[in-house]
């Protein structure tokens, strides 16, 4: 009984890994620039297509005709090779071989470009506006997003393979000093969750430890009076921006091996971020983390069979319950502050 | 309650946020008619027992009654209907909404209680209400700017608007939360003439206040708060000699 | 005040008039067919119901598709279990979308704002799930719910008004497609304009501009705005039921993707694009949209070359690369760009553009100080 429920507590890890870090960017860009972000799972989606992106480029091949062999129907037999193969020999096959994360290289700097892009072009603009103005800019933005990917990448899910050497599943209760073969787990899912871990803990410290982030959060605090410290707020807001983008690319460059990434992906984590961000409290960063692994964890649970056999489609919905719950119970949410979001 | 005129009893209130202890004691009568002030320097308290009074805050321990009810508990827009209106600091009106509906809306309220599905009747054949409003912006002279969106408004206009919208509703207790400030002298002078007219209609009021020149062309009683306590309880004559007042305004505020 | 009561008379006719007489003036831009403006009919009801939630009470429901897919279930089952009728079937709809409204909005007007949005996304999406996995005895799953030769049809059977071939809905046996669908949608779109003016005009509505105006006053001056909130959900989730259920008649078959977040953001597209709050606006919007997503979704990669066939050869290539990427599959790129730079550029819609050039025209004539509170569309 222990394993099955250590078991399904691993399997909600890294769906929970992947809720918490969106809903962290959605935070961070809430509590700083007090805009309600829709396009935020749209840069997620962004973000896995720069891996499919990365790939396609990698995997960029010369056909070569080769006239001394035959295939077997006869024909001159097309030799296909990767360029990068055929340029960096080796280390071009370990690169296409480890193509999900190699592409973070590229998503960092395209995401910031989006990032402080979308801010400096539209997103400024709408900090005095209404919030359900900023709620139908950023939509309409969503939506462009993902079109314009469709256009491009085609409307079906590319799947992306994960590195060789990180397939397989990890036999975590051996390792803990169980019985072995019980608890196994994905290596890259694992991969996964420690990654966001890292992520998490990194954006935690740059606010906690830096000048900048103490800024930051003292601008989440109390804007006005920070301004009035003759503290450029602006810019440190369009860099939070941008940071933000990062981090949503980044959760979905490595979430593309887990699900194969369409142009839909962002909106449909989106939804779900917003809940989680609505059940952790809206504008607390440690709520929009706790939420995230709490609601996972919760809906691994749910599609237990065992589980969904006793209550039907409980796993589909279990979240959006969960939130109307706590909405109810705790109006601000698990760690929600006074004040935020209230008229 | 001995007295029969008492209207508004907050009686033996205390509020605590935390280890703060905002209000202490607090012990206070108005009586019918009366216009009573509650004068103090800042953060004395003014604002906290304002909102406990009107039901946004709960004290700590003790009640508020008005007129037999007991108000701690009890929605905003129930205190209301209990005939309690009030006028908030900075105006609280329907800026996106033209002057004349501002005033039609409290008016609906007064007649059709907190909720009514009439959705079918046309606004045009509340001929009883639209004249009321009328009459009232008439009476507060800015029946000539009934069709102005009321967020264009000044300052002053708008305080004006929402006494009208308070007034319109004849409530039995009309609370301010100082009405005056942030007024420029002349807006301040033709609001207390407005209160003063008011005033002659024998309608009770509770003023919250820190300009003194309005206290005391207004009040009948005034009650003195400093750090949470009331200090002084008398007639503006009575406060104004009072040692203890002065040791409050003098010493403590500055 | 009489006269603004001959104003919303003559809005009202002129509307009724220009609904009724689409099959010809829209007969030079194409447009003049039944299925399309079955479409034009049932999309502007959609919106003109949102805009009381939104418009009008300032609640941004990002879940109304919920309601509109609900109505189209109810009616598809009505024709199942009860009659081809349409009308047993409208009225069958707009009482379940109304309940599920009652139940949705109940709970999530309990918070206003950002959060209400968010629920009712949440709602709506668990709408879409269930609709896909538990409730497929009711839905049909992914194939749809439709009509079969095998429907009990007890109503139909207690009259003994049997149909034979294959079972379409009807109105009192007379068969409702092409024009004939197109005046029945025509006659609920009227009638649904037609309260939407009354409520606007009403006390009711005025307390629901009072609401989104400043809610904090509301309370103030003795309104409990809950059920007032709440009988503006209802009321919009039933005019989105009854679309729903128009949809249903028009073409028997309901599926779960009309409940998805997309069709959700679609009626608040055409509610902003035409003017959220005005009575004309959402309905404008709901016809530009479904007239240019009826062209630009028809528009392929020949016509492309033939329009850009001027160009030099080479250039014409590019261009039509490039414009091929916002028609056809493309149209909800372009619809995404204009919803983007119409909340941009004009807030306030079609409606406010009309009203500034108006604005403009009428200064130059006289300089009258003409105070614009209630603002009157124009037709």
């Amino acid at each position: 009984m222990f394993e099955v429920i250590f078991l399904q507590f691993l399997n909600g890890l890294d769906k929970g890994a992947a809720y918490a870090l969106i809903a962290l960017g959605l935070t961070l860009v809430f509590g700083t620039l007090g805009v309600v972000n829709f396009a935020h799972g749209a840069l997620f989606m962004l973000g896995a297509f720069c891996a499919v992106l990365f790939r396609q480029l990698l995997t960029l091949e010369t056909v070569t005709v080769d006239p001394t062999k035959l295939s077997p129907w006869g024909a001159p037999l097309e030799v296909r090779e990767p360029l990068v193969q055929a340029w960096f020999g080796d280390f071009g096959a370990v690169l296409v071989n480890y193509s999900v994360p190699a592409s973070i290289i590229i998503t960092i700097p395209i995401m910031l470009l989006v990032g402080i892009g979308l801010e400096r072009g539209i997103i400024k603009h709408f900090y005095k506006r209404p919030h359900a103005e900023q709620i139908l800019v950023t939509f309409g933005l969503a939506i462009v997003a993902q079109e314009l990917i469709k256009s491009f990448f085609g409307p079906n899910p590319i799947p992306q393979p994960m590195p060789s050497d990180l397939r397989g599943a990890a036999d975590i209760g051996a390792f803990l000093g169980m019985q072995a073969n019980v608890i196994t787990y994905p290596i890259w899912r694992l991969v996964y969750f420690l990654f966001s871990f890292a992520i998490i803990a990194g954006v935690f410290a740059f606010l906690q430890f830096t000048t900048f982030g103490m800024v930051v959060r003292a601008g989440m605090a109390d804007r006005e009076t920070v301004g009035l410290l003759g503290i450029n707020i602006d810019r440190r807001f369009t860099i939070m921006f941008g940071l933000a983008a990062v981090v949503a690319g980044m959760a979905g460059v490595m979430y593309t091996p887990i699900l194969p990434p369409n142009y839909h992906i962002g909106m449909d984590f989106l939804v779900l971020s917003f809940v989680v961000v609505v059940v952790g409290g809206m504008g607390s960063l440690p709520g929009a983390v706790a939420a995230g692994f709490l609601l996972g964890i919760l809906q691994s649970f749910a599609s237990m069979t065992q589980v969904k056999s006793l209550i039907p489609g409980i796993d589909q919905i279990i979240i959006y319950l969960v939130a109307v719950v706590i909405l109810l119970v705790l109006p601000r949410g698990l760690f929600g502050r006074r004040g935020v979001m209230e008229s | 309650m001995t007295n029969p005129n008492v209207v508004l009893h907050v009686a033996d209130v205390h509020k605590r946020f935390g280890g703060l202890h905002a209000l202490a004691d607090i012990d206070l009568q108005v009586e019918e008619g009366q216009t009573h002030a509650i004068i103090g320097p800042n953060g004395a308290g003014k604002s906290t027992l304002l909102n406990v009074i009107i039901g946004k805050l709960a004290p700590t321990s003790g009640t508020v009654v008005f007129d037999g009810a007991i108000l701690t508990g009890r929605k905003p827009y129930q205190i209301n209907q209990l005939g309690i209106a009030r006028v908030f600091q900075t105006p609280e009106i329907f800026a996106d909404l033209s002057v004349l509906h501002n005033v039609m809306i409290p008016a609906l309220a007064k007649r059709d209680g907190a909720f009514k599905l009439n959705m079918l009747r046309g606004l045009d054949s509340e001929t009883g209400i639209l004249r009321e409003a009328q009459d009232m912006l008439e009476d507060v002279g800015m029946y000539g700017r009934r069709d102005m969106a009321a967020g264009s408004l000044s300052r002053g206009d708008k305080r004006r608007m929402e006494l009208a919208m308070c007034l319109i509703q004849h409530p039995r207790l009309l609370l301010l939360d100082e009405p005056t400030a942030g007024m420029s002298r002349h807006d301040t002078n033709t609001t207390i003439e407005l209160l003063k007219k008011i005033k002659s209609r024998g309608m009770t009021k509770v003023i919250i206040e820190h300009d003194m020149h309005v206290v005391f062309s207004l009040a009948d009683k005034i009650s003195v708060l400093a750090q949470g306590r009331i200090i002084a309880d008398g007639t503006p004559d009575q406060v104004r000699g009072n040692p203890k007042v002065q040791e409050a305004y003098l010493g403590g505020a500055h | 005040m009489r006269a603004m009561s001959r104003n919303d008379l003559l809005l009202f006719l002129g509307f009724t008039l220009v609904v009724l007489a689409m099959p010809l003036w829209l007969q030079p831009f194409g447009a003049a067919y039944p299925d399309l403006l079955q479409r034009f009919m049932i999309f502007g009801i959609f919106a003109v119901g949102f805009n009381i939630l939104f418009g009008l009470t300032g609640y941004l429901s990002f879940g109304h598709a919920a309601f509109f897919g609900v109505g189209s279930y109810a009616a598809v089952w009505s024709f199942k279990l009860l009659s081809l009728d349409a009308i047993p079937a409208m009225l069958f709809a707009i009482v379940v979308s109304g309940l599920f409204a009652l139940l949705i909005g109940y709970v999530s007007l309990r918070r206003s704002g950002i959060y209400f949005s968010i629920l009712t996304l949440a709602f709506a999406q668990m709408s879409y799930n269930l609709a896909y996995s538990v409730l497929t005895p009711i839905t049909n799953g992914e194939t749809g719910l439709q009509l079969t030769l095998n429907d009990p049809r007890y109503l139909d059977a207690a009259m003994g008004s049997a149909q034979a071939g294959q079972p379409v809905p009807t109105l009192l046996g007379q068969s409702l497609g092409g024009f004939a669908g197109f005046y029945f949608c025509a006659g609920f779109l009227i009638l649904a304009f037609f309260i939407a003016q009354r409520i606007t005009n009403s006390p009711f509505g005025m307390m629901l501009k009072g609401i989104k105006s400043n809610q904090t006053r509301m309370n103030y001056t003795g309104f409990n705005t809950k059920p007032y909130t709440l009988a503006a959900f209802v009321i919009s989730g039933m005019y989105a039921g009854l679309a729903g259920a128009l949809l249903a008649v028009t073409d028997p078959l309901a599926g779960a993707e009309r409940m998805q977040w997309t069709a959700s953001g679609e009626v608040v597209l055409m509610t902003i694009l035409g003017g959220a709050g005005t009575l004309v606006g959402p309905v404008i919007g709901a016809w530009l949209i479904k007239y240019f997503e009826n062209i630009f979704s028809a528009i392929n990669d020949t016509m492309l070359h033939r329009f850009w066939g001027f160009l030099p050869e080479g250039a014409d290539n590019v261009m039509v690369a490039i414009t091929s990427k916002f028609v056809g599959e493309g149209w909800f790129l372009t619809l995404g760009l204009v919803f983007v730079l119409i909340v941009v550029f004009l807030p306030g819609g079609i409606m406010e553009g009309v009203r500034r050039i108006a604005h403009l025209f009428n200064r130059q004539r006289k300089s009258p100080d003409r105070p614009a509170s209630q603002v009157q569309p124009a037709e």
